[in-house]
């Protein structure tokens, strides 16, 4: 059992937990992730390492509620107890095999979507305590919803906040503050997108035009997270991958974005069953004679 | 009674099982085991023994039953084997120890699996345990893994006295036993969960959710956490496909990811919150035990389901059993076909898979005849699930960690098949990450080896 020490909602539905998981806590690297399940019937269910406390034992968690597994956990409370957490898993980030001497002549910048700020953070924070300042883009629908902010802005160069609407710092998407920062004459040798696949795959359309090498971090549906079960196979470069094993960072010029979304699309009326199930009780299951199921 | 006929065991009705989950075959009873066991004539030079993997003396302990003695024939047999409730339900009997039996070659082999079963059943029913150490060796010893392999390490060294800590990732011990062979061939709770308690009552740990290679390395086990000796018994690993186009469609699963599901996660069951496929029509592509348990699990989930497999029916490397059973249950064997291609929607859905008859030609290097295309004989499947069933490669997580561990040319670790030895001093490795996916009762042969090559490591040094 693994102790909720510390629970937050940073906004609307998106929520921080630290977690006591001795083992994670001492091996994590910025890049992996864990597994976590709720109770004895939970689903496995993967998450972004936002932050980690080595001395504390303790490791950082951000969620947004989006089905009902994520939204029965919003309900866990300081004192409660995951009944499984497990990681790290995946490879971690390319950056913490590099030394800081050459990663100090690297022009890096960080594109963040949404909750994609959580797995940005410890990577910008990595490179901070290593001397490293990275440019660091986050993007949000609106203000509301903009997560880590006054974190971010403590370990990147420079951060830019864009909202869709206009709400708050710049406006439009993350790729026109892409544009606009290329356009005033700013450089990049690498750039790390995460966030929702869509934002992904535009921002590796746009930088491969502006001939930026782009890494993103993919969050494909898996159970074991161990590579067992090949449920979160990609493909990259026209060759197969296990996103737990051999990533979860791809380079992006090469990810079938495509594919990858319609993956993700594999259980979503089981999903909307759930949803509805938790908050209505059971639902129709086809045989009542007039769906036709 | 006829003594070359083996007292038929009684099984759930071929109709109704195909809509439930509940266990397949149910065993003999007292009267029915002590009557097969009197067809035992005790062979003084038992072949039977040398077709077991983990050589349990099986005429002693059928002599035991023979006399009604059900706990002696328990000591008996978990003198050699951590798991017979499991071997006495998953073993391939009659390639091993029924294969080799006398009274086979004139009418049939004594129930060997179906004795061992019901004396392990009986056991657990009395609450009979297996017997301890007497003695602490004062080492310690870490097992990687809480398969067949790891189990039967684990248990064995805790009887000869080590103290034992096995380190499993997932969220619950078992391995393949939990997350692969389905509830209607293997109960979970009431056969794998308290042979895994009999396990612990021997004094071994279990910790779950650490995944060696990640959470922890074995340098580190080995260095800072004090233990003495490592077994690796992790495991086949990473599920193959066939690189045919479409394989990333939605509804193309591994069996692995499709048993783990339902296994594991339970999700066969309406409570559980993990979701599986709702499926119509099914096509489970190869012909091992794993391919007949995917496939009877799609069955009973409410699918038409069809095993396509390459070669002939003679050449399915499943148990007989196992495809007697399936056949029984309603399963479509569509044999000597393959797979050239899966068909999907706009949305990337499974629509259906081409396919191309097979005929088999000279024999190849497994001494199999080799299947080849008969010319023009291509046909499409309607199907909206299609499941992969075509073995693993292995897991690169614990030998790209480990310094100094080889592996082959196909990444398996090299280990010493008389006691487990790796390259590494001090690590000892068994079962399909060795060589690659095999059975339980070999993966618990390796298991048992190794004990014995860790207590003579130890001894020495």
């Amino acid at each position: 059992m693994y102790k909720i020490v510390k629970r937050e909602e940073l906004t609307t539905n998106i929520y921080l937990m630290d977690v006591e998981a001795k083992r994670v806590a001492r091996a994590c690297l910025p890049g992996q992730f864990v597994i976590v399940r709720m109770d004895e019937e939970g689903e496995r269910i993967p998450l972004t390492i936002c932050d980690y406390d080595r001395e504390k034992g303790t490791v950082t968690i951000v969620f947004q509620c989006v089905g009902a597994a994520t939204k029965m956990m919003a309900d866990l409370q300081e004192g409660d107890f995951f009944h499984d957490f497990v990681g790290p898993l995946g490879c971690a980030s390319e950056l913490v095999n590099e030394t800081p001497e050459e990663l100090k002549k690297k022009r890096i910048l960080f594109v963040a979507g949404g909750v994609g700020a959580a797995p940005v953070y410890p990577q910008v924070k990595w490179l901070h305590e290593n001397g490293v300042a990275a440019d660091v883009i986050v993007g949000s629908k609106t203000k509301d919803l903009l997560i880590l902010e006054k974190e971010m802005e403590a370990v990147a160069g420079n951060l830019y906040v864009t909202t869709d609407d206009g709400s708050y710092g710049r406006s439009g998407m993350v790729t026109q503050t892409i544009k606009d920062l290329v356009a005033e004459g700013k450089e990049y040798d690498v750039c790390i997108a995460i966030g929702p696949m869509i934002m992904m795959k535009f921002v590796c359309l746009l930088t491969k035009e502006l001939n930026i090498p782009t890494i993103v971090s993919l969050n494909p549906i898996m159970v074991d997270g161990t590579g067992m079960c090949g449920a979160c196979r990609v493909t990259v470069d026209g060759k197969v991958k296990f996103a737990c094993v051999d990533g979860p960072e791809f380079d992006g010029h090469a990810v079938n974005f495509d594919e990858a979304m319609r993956r993700q699309q594999m259980y979503k009326t089981a999903e909307g069953r759930a949803m509805l199930k938790l908050e209505e009780g059971d639902t129709h299951h086809g045989n009542c004679g007039n769906c036709g199921n | 009674m006829d003594i070359l006929t083996k007292v038929p065991v009684r099984e759930q009705d071929a109709k109704e099982r195909a809509t439930n989950f509940e266990e397949v075959c149910l065993g003999y009873n007292k009267e029915e085991a002590m009557s097969e066991a009197s067809r035992c004539i005790n062979c003084k030079n038992a072949q039977c023994i040398k077709g077991c993997p983990v050589a349990i003396d099986i005429p002693a302990f059928i002599e035991q039953v023979k006399n009604g003695n059900i706990e002696e024939a328990y000591q008996v047999i978990s003198q050699s084997s951590a798991l017979p409730a499991v071997c006495g339900r998953v073993c391939p009997q009659e390639s091993q120890c029924e294969g080799k039996c006398i009274r086979g070659i004139k009418g049939d082999p004594i129930s060997i699996g179906k004795l061992e079963r019901f004396v392990a059943d009986w056991a657990r029913e009395n609450g009979i345990k297996p017997e301890g150490a007497k003695e602490k060796k004062g080492k310690k010893v870490a097992v990687i893994g809480s398969g067949p392999a790891g189990l039967t390490c684990a248990g064995d060294l805790a009887k000869m006295g080590y103290e034992v800590t096995i380190f499993e990732a997932l969220h619950e011990p078992g391995g393949v036993l939990v997350y692969g062979i389905p509830e209607f061939r293997l109960p979970k709770q009431d056969v794998v969960a308290k042979e895994i308690e009999n396990v612990k009552s021997l004094g071994v740990k279990i910790e779950t959710n650490v995944v060696v290679g990640k959470s922890v390395t074995i340098d580190e086990l080995i260095g800072e956490e004090g233990f003495d000796a490592v077994f690796i018994g992790s495991g086949a690993g990473l599920p193959k496909f066939m690189g045919i186009p479409g394989e990333n469609a939605n509804g193309v699963f591994s069996a692995n990811e499709y048993l783990t599901r339902s296994n594991l996660m339970k999700a066969f069951d309406k409570n559980s919150n993990t979701p599986i496929m709702e499926s119509r029509k099914v096509a489970v592509v190869g012909g091992g035990n794993v391919a007949m348990d995917a496939a009877r699990t799609a069955l009973r989930l409410g699918a038409e389901v069809h095993i396509v497999y390459r070669r002939s029916e003679e050449e399915l490397p499943a148990r007989v059993e196992e495809i007697h059973h399936a056949k029984e249950e309603g399963i479509i064997f569509d044999l000597l076909t393959n797979p050239t291609e899966i068909l999907a929607d706009e949305k990337g859905w499974v629509t259906g898979m081409k396919c191309i008859r097979m005929e088999l030609g000279e024999p190849d290097e497994s001494g199999r005849r080799r299947p080849v295309e008969v010319p023009g004989s291509e046909f499409t499947m309607e199907l909206d699930t299609v499941i992969m069933s075509l073995g693993t490669s292995p897991n690169p997580l614990i030998s790209s960690t480990t310094e100094g561990l080889e592996t082959n040319k196909w990444k398996c670790i090299v280990a010493e098949e008389e006691n487990g030895q790796t390259s590494k001093e001090g690590v000892y490795a068994g079962g399909d990450a060795v060589t690659g996916a095999a059975t339980v009762i070999l993966a618990m042969g390796a298991g048992k080896a190794a004990a014995k090559g860790i207590d003579e490591y130890l001894s020495g040094k």
